[in-house]
């Protein structure tokens, strides 16, 4: 595999990257366009930089403010991936509790579900009095925001297989931990990913929404200073590094359940 | 077809059954009592292929349950092999109209789950998984998912892995229900040459007369609400049979006689 000759490698490296042209091409022509509209409306205006600044002045600020990014992006990602970990830990133990608790199922679930409705975000003050500014607050905002979509998903997966498929095992003689290993788990985790992807996103906008409220560093804090500050270009410079940061997680969640579920890819995935 | 001879004679040849006096009352969803069976007796030989049709809710598949232990009967006994069925049964497999496979394990993997599951000798059972994939024309195909095979394909899959552990008793219920005309015949032959290889007892349920005939050594014909049974029929046309037998005045004959129940039971009507 190491040693291909590159004469014999050109044409698929060429035929490889001509595929992801084709895939993403559209999608990166799209965006090239509202950035080359941007740009030449901010400057045929003369639109202000405080107001807007064009996509060049945000990259270049970027590049020059670098290492105050990603000291607060570091702080963010930190709160983000706490939260995001603890709803995980917290959230598939209690779907397995519903799944198998009439207790759960009856009390806890329906409870959880009207829960559910309350904006998480409006409790962010709340736990700033109780929690202090330290990184606990934004943990637990994200942790809140992002429970919801994991554990009801996982629920629903873990409720998922058909009865027959549970008769199935239990005709060999399996027990409720084999039913549970080997059929109600693996069939809800494509429903789990489904959770988790979810999950990752609200944890982004948990740990953002914190820091808004009460912090000394980290993203979110950074917008708000450049905010005071009437610096539009680094509050822009903070957007882009915040969605990267988004797109990034979540895209590893992705990328983690296509390592775990080979085979859903082969079942949902339309043979061209 | 396939060199099925070439596969050894399972060493757990088929078990009888002896079902006594069996009843089965249940709670319906919205209440109330719902008579699902009135004394079902019935026995089975060993290595005997026995077919149950009957309408839609006569019970039959509230048998077949009684039978694999899932269910329990409310009076009545069953016995599998001279004993009592009480919880799981080990030696019996089950195949369901739906396939039921594992959409996240390949092909090999489905048929090794009952070998996982009982903690049999893996290496032994490899090879016989693979000598049954192999006998039903599958062995491209073992470590395909079951995402990229057809109806037909899957159901093979799911008979290979009812016969992986060489059950003693084989229970099918309508497991070609949800397969194509053409497909059915294939399955139809090809259940009768692996069962004609194995032996097993097999307690088979299909809507289908036809089938039920050209595949079984009695039919066993049920009215329903209660589910009893309305007549016996012994088919003792010769084997093997195929798409030459459905033209033989006997089989004919069985094929009427067991419509007549149906017309006299207001399940057909031909006006």
């Amino acid at each position: 595999m190491t040693t291909v000759v590159a004469a014999d490698n050109a044409p698929l490296i060429t035929s490889r990257a001509a595929g992801w042209i084709n895939r993403n091409g559209p999608v990166l022509a799209a965006f090239a366009a509202i950035f080359a509209l941007w740009e030449i409306g901010v400057r045929a205006f003369a639109i202000p930089d405080y107001l807007l600044p064009g996509p060049l002045l945000i990259a270049s600020k970027i590049i020059s403010s670098w290492q105050l990014l990603l000291l607060n992006a570091v702080v963010t990602l930190e709160e983000i991936l706490s939260g995001f970990l603890l709803s995980v830990a917290v959230a598939i133990p209690l779907a397995v509790a519903v799944v198998y608790s009439r207790l759960f199922e009856r009390v806890a679930f329906p409870f959880m579900v009207s829960l559910q409705t309350i904006p998480k975000v409006a409790l962010a003050p709340i736990l700033v009095i109780w929690l202090g500014y330290g990184i606990l607050p934004k943990v637990m905002v994200a942790f809140l925001i992002s429970f919801f979509p994991i554990v009801i998903n996982s629920v629903i997966g873990m409720r998922s297989a058909e009865k027959e498929m549970i008769y199935l095992v239990q005709s060999m003689g399996a027990g409720e931990l084999t039913t549970f290993l080997k059929i109600r788990l693996p069939k809800a985790l494509p429903s789990i990913f489904g959770g988790l992807k979810v999950g990752m996103g609200q944890a982004v906008v948990g740990a953002t929404v914190g820091e808004f409220i009460a912090a000394e560093n980290g993203l979110g804090y950074l917008q708000l200073i450049s905010q005071v500050r009437l610096d539009t270009t680094l509050l822009f410079a903070a957007v882009v590094v915040l969605s990267f940061l988004g797109v990034l997680l979540f895209n590893i969640v992705g990328w983690i359940e296509q390592l775990v579920l080979p085979w859903n890819r082969v079942a949902t995935e339309i043979v061209e | 077809m396939a060199p099925v001879e070439a596969i050894e004679r399972s060493p757990t040849a088929g078990v009888p059954i002896v079902i006594r006096g069996v009843t089965k009352h249940y709670r319906a969803a919205r209440g109330g009592d719902v008579h699902a069976l009135a004394e079902i007796d019935l026995s089975i030989k060993a290595g005997e292929f026995v077919s149950i049709v009957g309408p839609s809710g006569c019970g039959k598949s509230t048998l077949l349950m009684l039978v694999s232990g899932l269910l329990a009967p409310t009076s009545g006994t069953i016995e599998i092999n001279r004993l009592p069925v009480k919880g799981a049964v080990p030696n019996i497999a089950i195949v369901f109209q739906r396939d039921v496979l594992l959409d996240w394990r390949t092909v090999l993997a489905n048929v090794l789950l009952p070998v996982e599951i009982k903690k049999l000798d893996p290496v032994v059972h490899r090879q016989k998984a693979r000598e049954l994939l192999r006998s039903v024309g599958l062995s491209e195909f073992e470590d395909k998912y079951p995402a990229e095979l057809s109806g037909g394909m899957r159901q093979r899959v799911a008979i290979c892995r009812a016969l992986v552990q060489g059950p003693g008793l084989l229970l099918m219920d309508e497991p070609f229900g949800a397969l194509d005309a053409l497909t059915r015949e294939q399955m139809n032959l090809d259940l009768q040459r692996m069962w004609r290889r194995d032996r097993n007892t097999v307690l088979f349920i299909t809507h289908s007369i036809e089938e039920a005939v050209l595949l079984s050594d009695r039919v066993v014909v049920m009215s329903s609400r209660p589910g009893r049974i309305a007549d016996v029929v012994v088919n003792e046309l010769s084997r093997p049979r195929g798409a030459h037998t459905r033209s033989e005045p006997r089989f004919v004959e069985h094929v009427e006689r067991i419509r007549e129940h149906f017309l006299a039971l207001g399940v057909l009507s031909e006006t």
